[in-house]
């Protein structure tokens, strides 16, 4: 009975319509009424999703749980959703992170706390929807939906700056999704008629269209990761934004971009990737190098944070496009595979990461209302489990081995180095500037003496804040120790997608 | 013997895991007890392990526990071997961390963070286990990093501390630049070798003599010796050899039994381990060796230098710690693996010994470090003392003690190496011996001989410490003075070291110096006829001369060349350097590039510039938008006229 549910709708809907639910009925009943409500409809998401993970199969390439309805049937635009290996691990980073965002906003938010928690559901679908759409105008719409939720949360429940953030936000996402949606018509036009991702991958492009068609995607998911030089808005995003939009910001939204990449770019556009991959290469290593840099001049943590993810997400693109310089030097397409893969496990990992870092920001803003590292200091005399695991999170992020942090960079790094030993070099520079950033940072806010008033009346973390840095530290540490079931998860999807590289699309 | 090396492993885990995270449920009492019987545990099946390996002569165990992961077809082991080099390393690791976990119920007895510490020295015992027993380059990662971490952690035990956290920072970022040459070593490896498995590297590694790996266009560089140089880097850091030896000295912040376990017996030494357990690959590369035999030498002689200038007791024994590393390295370079391993072992009962007596000291002065305030001390704690004068003997060489053997050993072997750069370590290890007698002697006598420099107060408290204190230093002492007889003969001059330990014929230059070996007794009496016995009894006399007899005389000396002895108190300067030029440059970089790049070109111009652009254009857009129909009008003519331009030079050209 179980197995004729639509399951992968279900994941997506159960938490919009809850969503929805969570906002009208919301209004009527008491605050406690809602945070309740709120969590069932995560954690039942939280459910199906890892309904979703039991029944999948590791082994096959192919698109599993697809379903597929006629919806604007004048165009050829279905209601067509699947997941392979690449969507399942994000799919389930997402309704994963959005339990821990309903439950840190849990007394913190008192301003419209339906609304809230409202949003974060519904963005919590469309975010799933994102990830499982197999057509692309139903990508192109979740996509675009998606940030209708984003920009409320911040405008509404950010900080002082929140207005210019909001706009600085939307108006660059905005731009770079313009180009996509005009990608998306042309391709629609070149496969005569049709919106199905498969059927972009299939068709074949001269290598002018090709480019073009990789811009225009490149303009949207750069945007997105964010890449040197189109991050700007993610600091302004990330401290305007309260803890909860932080985390999915920093945990899922910037994971669209990856996504994006790995979906439509290099199987769309592989020969344009190809002769591009230079220019991919240098704005990730620019990305590490630059962003590492720029992190460790930052004040306000939020802010480093955010630079840090810049940086970590670097990884990722240099993993993505590193392996046709590969190919190029060894001929060997299955030692591409590697960087692809350590591509997506450092988004996976950073999405833990990242979240944990700004919920732990979280934590101690609720207390001091600062973000200041100025402001703190000694924070450990009165906060000390706090104080474990924040180090624990921040030896992470500096990519300590035996944390999730360290496995994707380390299969970026020895990947990179089979394309060039300097790719290596530039990119293992985060060792050093990862650590120092993080390790200052940790030694500002939470080692030394007691420094001021505000800190000394610190109280440590309560049992919620204590389950939700706990419910972070499990996987981080685990993903560390066994990262096995999360590549055996992807192997044959991103076998897929090697062969899809190797293989010319030029007609 | 997998159960037996997961139990050897999983002890102290089990034990740093319990103290660390219901240290409150378990207790101080039950914190020590349960991470000195783990470690314990640990160090008897590791006596057991060594039993079996090395003197039962059972073949080494070598086997995947189980797939960290598998990408880009290459399986990512977790696994263990087990031959004559990781079992004696078990020994020495677990027998020196059990001793510490004895010694620290003394030493941290009023500290309030006393499960705390207990969990991380049994994580560190864990870890460094790892590092010692992986079969694998990225288990050997692991172990190294992780090591790394408890470091930092203990360095910055006392977090309040401004020193402490600045030190431990320091620590782990020196730490980090070795080990990002580390990583590019293991990547190159990976690239070539296609695996990160020891044995399966080894096995082809004489195959890859002729390839070349092009880093500069146009210049080809041997890959053996690129990778080994690579690897080399992550041993600088670890074991702390110049230039990235700076974070040594400040790790003393930490709490003395940290000092003795990590930061002299066991965690220093991963790099010169990591070395002797590469050198199938080593041994490859000649140019590789030379640097490796000079980094040491320059270690050896300069670092030691310092140590006659330090007066906090602890600061010494740490310059002597740097020193002794570069003996070891010396030894590595010279292709005297064994001899290397050999001077790790009796080093990590000695040191430990000095370090722990230190601590004692530190104890009995009620937390005074500076030896110009100590004097006499002998009467006060005989113990402490004669267990210190033990070590100090040891590490000058004395005849029969452990370091004798084991750093007449290096000095003999790197006499004989015809390695480039072998005079130059020759004479640095022989000068050496002057110097590391002066220093541990000037300590010897500063701190235990003379009058008293301790004020009343102190005096009336000083007493000799507990037996929780003294026993771990009577159990080091004993090592101390017989382990370099029983094992120079099977360690050296045997096949102690069965496979383990790769030497090219044509390197070995202890087979050479075995041609003249002839029993323990032979090589003490060689040794009393030899030059570097006659520099230590130097060194003796002069510390006795200066530093009891007239004591006047080292500040006259440091008055007349006060350039040098500036430099010296400077450390070289390195540390003024690195906190300008590394430091200071790197958050000036951030700013600058966070300020011009990000503030000022990206949002500033392009960002907002744009946002301007398109206020300042619709505000002209608005006057063409006037309302007069005959502007609209005039407008389309003008662009069809444009048009009709266009189409007519289409056409016509």
């Amino acid at each position: 009975m179980l197995a004729d549910l639509p399951l992968l709708s279900l994941c997506v809907w159960v938490p919009i319509i809850g969503g929805l639910w969570v906002i009208f009925a919301g209004s009527r009943v008491p605050a406690y009424a809602v945070r309740n409500d709120a969590l069932f409809i995560s954690m039942l998401s939280f459910g199906l999703t890892l309904l979703l993970w039991r029944d999948f199969d590791n082994g096959v390439a192919a698109m599993q749980f697809t379903e597929k309805l006629n919806w604007i049937a004048p165009f050829d635009i279905f209601y067509h959703i699947g997941i392979d290996g690449i969507a399942l691990p994000l799919i389930l980073l997402t309704s994963f992170t959005t339990v821990l965002i309903v439950l840190a906003a849990w007394e913190v938010i008192t301003d419209r706390i339906n609304q809230y928690m409202g949003a974060f559901l519904i963005l919590e679908g469309l975010m799933i929807g994102v990830f499982s759409a197999l057509d692309a105008v139903l990508f192109y719409v979740f996509w675009e939906a998606m940030l209708i939720p984003m920009f409320l949360i911040i405008g509404i429940w950010g900080g002082p700056r929140r207005v210019y953030a909001t706009i600085k936000f939307f108006l660059y996402t905005f731009l770079g999704s313009v180009f996509m949606l005009v990608a998306l018509l042309y391709l629609y036009q070149q496969t005569n008629g049709s919106f199905a991702i498969s059927d972009m991958h299939a068709v074949l492009l001269s290598l002018p269209q090709q480019k073009w068609i990789f811009v225009a995607f490149l303009l949207a998911f750069a945007v997105k990761v964010p890449m040197w030089p189109v991050h700007t808005w993610l600091p302004d995003a990330h401290v305007e934004a309260p803890t909860g939009g932080s985390v999915v910001l920093a945990a899922v939204m910037l994971k669209m971009g990856g996504y994006g990449f790995v979906r439509f770019s290099l199987p769309i556009a592989p020969d344009a990737a190809a002769s591009l991959n230079g220019l991919m290469i240098g704005l990730s290593l620019i990305a590490i190098v630059y962003i590492g840099f720029v992190a460790l001049a930052q004040e306000d943590m939020k802010k480093l944070i955010a630079y840090s993810s810049i940086s970590h997400m670097g990884f990722v693109t240099l993993g993505f496009f590193v392996c046709f310089q590969i190919f190029a030097k060894t001929g060997n397409w299955t030692d591409a595979a590697m960087g692809i893969e350590g591509g997506m496990v450092q988004m996976i990992s950073h999405g833990f990461i990242s979240a944990a870092l700004f919920l732990c920001v979280g934590v101690m803003y609720d207390r001091v209302h600062s973000r200041q590292i100025g402001d703190y200091g000694g924070v450990v005399n009165t906060m000390p489990k706090f104080a474990a695991f924040m180090m624990l999170f921040a030896m992470a992020n500096a990519g300590l081995p035996g944390t999730s942090g360290f496995v994707g960079e380390f299969l970026v790094i020895l990947s990179a180095f089979k394309a060039s030993f300097w790719f290596a070099f530039f990119a293992a520079t985060t060792l050093i500037l990862g650590a120092a950033y993080t390790l200052w940072m940790y030694k500002r806010v939470i080692f030394g003496e007691i420094t001021n008033a505000a800190v000394k009346s610190l109280e440590d973390i309560s049992t919620r804040e204590h389950t939700i840095l706990l419910a972070l530290a499990i996987p981080v540490l685990i993903l560390g120790v066994w990262p096995a079931p999360l590549l055996d998860m992807m192997h044959a999807t991103i076998a897929q997608l090697v062969e899809q590289l190797a293989n010319s699309k030029l007609p | 013997m997998q159960n037996l090396c997961l139990m050897i492993v999983l002890a102290p885990l089990f034990g740093a895991i319990v103290t660390g995270l219901f240290g409150r449920t378990v207790g101080r009492s039950g914190a020590h007890w349960l991470t000195i019987i783990a470690v314990g545990v640990s160090f008897f099946l590791s006596v057991v392990v060594f039993w079996r390996i090395v003197i039962g002569g059972e073949p080494s165990y070598n086997a995947n526990l189980y797939t960290w992961l598998e990408s880009g077809g290459i399986p990512f082991q977790i696994g263990f071997l087990i031959d004559e080099l990781s079992a004696t390393m078990m020994v020495v690791v677990t027998f020196v961390s059990w001793m510490v976990h004895i010694y620290t119920v003394g030493y941290m007895h009023d500290d309030p963070g006393y499960q705390r510490f207990f969990s991380y020295i049994s994580l560190f015992t864990f870890s460094m286990l790892m590092l010692v027993m992986a079969n694998n380059f990225l288990q050997l990662f692991f172990g190294w990093e992780a090591v790394g971490l408890v470091s930092y952690l203990l360095i910055g035990f006392w977090y309040t501390r401004d020193t402490a956290i600045y030190a431990n920072l320091k620590a782990f970022l020196v730490n980090r630049v070795g080990d990002f040459g580390f990583l590019l070593g293991i990547a190159a490896v990976l690239m070539y070798f296609s695996s990160l498995d020891y044995a399966e590297v080894f096995d082809i590694a004489s195959d890859m003599t002729g390839v070349t790996i092009s880093i500069w266009s146009g210049q080809d560089w041997s890959l053996m010796t690129v990778i080994c140089l690579l690897l080399f880097v992550g041993a600088m850091g670890k074991s702390a050899q110049v230039p990235l030896h700076v974070w040594l000295p400040d790790s003393m912040e930490g709490p003395t039994p940290i000092s003795a376990l990590i930061h002299a017996a066991t965690m220093v030494t991963a790099g010169i381990f990591m070395v002797a357990r590469m050198s199938p690959l080593f041994e490859l590369s000649t140019t590789a060796l030379s640097v490796v035999l000079v980094i040491g030498a320059i270690t050896a002689f300069f670092m030691g230098l310092l140590g006659l200038v330090q007066n906090d007791i602890k600061r010494v024994v740490a310059y002597s710690t740097l020193s002794q590393l570069g003996y070891m390295t010396v030894a590595l370079g010279a292709s005297a693996y064994s001899a290397a391993i050999f001077h790790l072992m009796t080093h990590a009962f000695f040191k430990a010994l000095l370090f722990l007596a230190a601590g004692s000291v530190i104890i009995g002065m009620h937390h005074e470090q500076d030896m110009r305030k100590m004097g006499g001390l002998r009467k006060y704690m005989p113990i402490t003392w004669i267990t210190c004068l033990i070590g100090s003997f040891a590490l000058i060489g004395f005849p029969g003690t452990a370091g004798f053997f084991s750093k007449d050993a290096i000095i003999e072997a790197v006499h004989a190496s015809t390695t480039p750069g072998a005079t130059l370590g020759y004479l640095a290890c022989l000068f050496g011996v002057f110097i590391t007698a002066l220093y541990s002697f000037r300590l010897v006598f500063l701190v235990f001989h003379g009058e008293s420099r301790m004020d009343e107060d102190t005096a009336s408290h000083v007493h000799e410490t507990p037996a929780v204190v003294w026993g771990p230093l009577v159990a080091l002492a004993i090592p101390s003075v017989i382990i370099g007889a029983i094992a120079i003969e099977p360690m050296l001059f045997g096949d102690y070291f069965g496979s383990s330990i790769y030497v090219d014929p044509e390197n070995d230059v202890l087979a050479r110096v075995g041609e003249d070996y002839h029993g323990v007794l032979g090589f003490i009496w060689h040794g009393i006829w030899q030059k570097p016995f006659w520099f230590a009894t130097a060194g003796v006399v002069v510390a006795w001369y200066c530093y009891l007899r007239r004591p006047d005389i080292p500040r006259r000396i440091a008055e007349r060349t006060s350039l040098v002895h500036r430099m010296l108190v400077n450390k070289y300067g390195f540390d003024v350097f690195n906190d300008w030029f590394f430091a200071g440059g790197a958050r000036g970089t951030g700013r600058l590039l966070w300020q011009i790049g990000d503030v000022g070109l990206i949002d500033g111009i392009v960002v907002n510039g744009s946002a301007k652009f398109v206020g300042w254009w619709s505000g002209v857009l608005r006057h063409i938008q006037s309302g007069y129909l005959y502007h609209y009008a005039f407008a389309m003519i003008l662009g069809l006229l444009a048009l009709l331009a266009v189409f007519v030079h289409r056409v016509a050209g």
